[in-house]
């Protein structure tokens, strides 16, 4: 059990009105498996990772991470539960540029309270999980891009959370790259046991999924055929066609 | 400080040169706040130095404050003074600037006229008639004069009693005299004047030593007198409430531009690191722990800085600047404007690294950034 969304309606401010990004949206995500969250540009994809990551507090329904009910915590409560159970990839790598690959990654124990000279083993062990361990001491300016999408990843898994998120983690690669970052993800899923979310506009990374959701306008879906795995998946045209990348 | 610290080796050309403006605001803080203190000594300290609490001007016409310029007393005030309850001394003192000349060297100085044996004076006992206490200053403007040599005030010969303290009062060496060698050197008007039963007994002003008992409002009305504490009576030197002012303006002045820089610097720096602060609060950084960050590093660098230009101006004091220059480098003149710096550099810091607390962890997913 490590996320579970239910009924969750997101709505942000939209001149005199409120415009619904997310309506009546129920997800569950198990641990060790990976969802992936399909949908047009607009449909509310990088909202319901929000939504997950408690970085918006939805106007109804309940968000629980890891058995904690978010809806209530105070603002320090959800940072400390950010900071010890959730991994976020962000789009872009979001690096800090004075650190290297190594420190990114210790970083994550310093904002925890803990020492980063502690935390070193686990970060080594993450980045040569990430095949990066040649490159622990490079900044990021030093890595490439792909490099850089997984010392994010690394960093995500640094506090050793059971909830990772990924938004679209490969806009910035090339296709090639963003398939053995996807193929990353999986795998460190199942090893590490987190409950992955992953928004991606590629659906040829969607393979790998346990299981697919589309996002249509706010509103969640099983794909067609969909039966809560990949199995059967069929892309729909209609709908690819709209997105931006 | 993780972050902290790297960002300053990492942007170590932008960290160097605010520390480098910290440093020369700064040295030019420490070199004024020296030669503001140089130059007040010069100015008041004889005052400073006298052995009373209050001093008593004659009373200066309506809308006027008292002057040692142009104040004049009478024996029947300080003996009127002398009898007011509370008050344990009134001392007469006269002053003027005049002329010293000893060989072929002659030099200005202060004439401070004190009655025979009075304790204003150092070594008071020793003066009367025909000889004068010395400050060192006045001693060595003199050629070096020593007990036992001969000079001339203002054309009278006097004998060196003794050569004791550094007061000095408006920028020249204090020379103790009797009251009524003052009164032959200072100009007429001043001294000497004054008519009824005590012509020819005067005095510039009124040291008074008082107990908290002494009605000194009253005893002011009663006796024509305008009396103020020692300290309040230092505006009342002329060239040092202007000096002191000016000097103390610019020291202001460079408080606050430093405060102003070292605020611009960290609001910039604040605003062009949002977005690494909107990641470190999704990734679950607390607030505190990002305040906490930021404002160590402004300390850091405030701290080096000002220690920087504090050391420089202290060096500079010590070694370069020549004697002749008033510049007085003690620990307060040199470190506490450095502990205002470092205090306002630190509360414009804080106010524009408060802008971390409004930065949305929200910025950081998505492409928008
Ligand atoms: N902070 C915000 N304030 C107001 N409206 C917002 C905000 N963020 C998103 N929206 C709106 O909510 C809807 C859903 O946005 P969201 O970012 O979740 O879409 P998305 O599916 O992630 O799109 P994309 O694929 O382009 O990233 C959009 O119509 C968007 O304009
Ligand atoms: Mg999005």
């Amino acid at each position: 059990m490590s996320l579970d969304l239910s009924d969750v309606t997101l709505t942000y401010p939209d001149g005199d009105d409120r415009l619904t990004a997310l309506d009546h949206v129920t997800l569950h995500v198990p641990r060790g498996t990976l969802t992936a969250v399909a949908g047009p540009s607009g449909s509310g994809k990088s909202s319901l990772l929000a939504v997950a990551a408690t970085l918006v507090t939805p106007d109804a329904g309940t968000v629980s991470v890891d058995g904690v009910t978010t809806t209530g915590l105070s603002r320090a409560e959800l940072t400390g539960l950010r900071r010890r159970t959730i991994g976020i990839v962000f789009q872009q790598p979001h690096l800090l540029p004075s650190l290297t690959a190594l420190e990114q990654l210790q970083l994550m124990a310093s904002i925890d309270g803990r020492s980063p000279a502690g935390a070193r083993g686990r970060a080594l062990e993450l980045l040569a999980a990430v095949g990066l361990a040649d490159r622990a001491g490079r900044r990021p300016h030093q890595l490439s891009g792909g490099q850089r999408q997984r010392v994010g990843i690394a960093r995500a898994l640094m506090n050793e959370p059971t909830l990772l998120l990924v938004d679209e983690p490969t806009s910035a690669l090339d296709h090639e790259r963003g398939a053995a970052v996807v193929d990353l993800i999986t795998r460190l899923t199942r090893e590490r046991g987190t409950a992955t979310v992953l928004v991606t506009h590629d659906r040829t990374h969607l393979r790998a999924a346990d299981r697919i959701v589309e996002v249509d306008d706010g509103r969640l879906g099983d794909p067609p055929s969909g039966s809560g795995t990949s199995v059967g998946y069929r892309p729909q045209g209609g709908v690819t066609a709209t997105m931006s990348g | 400080m993780f972050v902290a610290w790297r960002d300053l080796r990492f942007a170590k050309g932008r960290f160097a040169l605010m520390g480098a403006v910290i440093t020369l605001i700064t040295l030019l803080v420490g070199l004024l706040s020296a030669l503001s203190a140089g130059l007040a000594r010069q100015n008041i300290s004889a005052i400073t130095g006298l052995p009373a609490d209050r001093i008593a001007f004659a009373a200066p016409g309506p809308g006027r404050s008292p002057s040692y310029g142009d104040s004049t007393v009478t024996a029947r005030q300080w003996r009127r003074w002398a009898e007011v309850p509370g008050v344990t001394r009134a001392e007469p003192l006269g002053i003027t600037s005049t002329k010293a000349t000893a060989g072929d060297r002659s030099a200005p100085v202060s004439a401070f006229g004190v009655r025979a044996g009075s304790r204003l004076a150092p070594d008071g006992g020793a003066i009367h008639d025909r000889t004068a206490v010395l400050s060192a200053a006045a001693a060595a403007g003199l050629g070096g004069l020593a007990p036992g040599d001969t000079f001339a005030l203002a054309g009278r010969r006097l004998t060196v009693a003794a050569v004791a303290g550094d007061a000095s009062f408006s920028h020249t060496p204090v020379i103790w005299t009797a009251l009524s060698t003052w009164a032959s050197v200072a100009p007429p008007g001043a001294a000497g004047t004054a008519a009824g039963p005590d012509a020819g007994a005067t005095a510039t002003v009124i040291a008074l030593d008082t107990t908290a008992g002494a009605d000194v409002a009253a005893a002011d009305r009663a006796i024509g007198t305008r009396t103020v504490t020692k300290d309040g009576s230092l505006s009342a030197i002329g060239s040092y409430a202007s000096e002191n002012g000016s000097l103390q303006l610019m020291r202001g002045f460079l408080f606050a531009i430093s405060a102003l820089v070292v605020g611009a610097f960290f609001t910039v720096w604040t605003i062009q690191r949002a977005g690494d602060i909107a990641v470190l609060k999704a990734l679950g950084a607390s607030t505190a722990h990002l305040l906490k960050d930021a404002l160590g590093q402004a300390a850091a660098l405030l701290v080096v800085g000002t220690l920087l230009g504090t050391g420089i101006a202290a060096a500079l004091g010590a070694l370069v600047v020549p004697d002749t220059v008033p510049f007085l480098l003690t620990p307060a003149t040199v470190l506490a404007p450095a502990a205002v710096m470092i205090l306002l550099g630190a509360l414009g810091a804080a106010l524009s690294v408060r802008r971390i607390t409004s930065v949305d962890p929200l910025t950081a997913l998505g492409s928008a950034r």
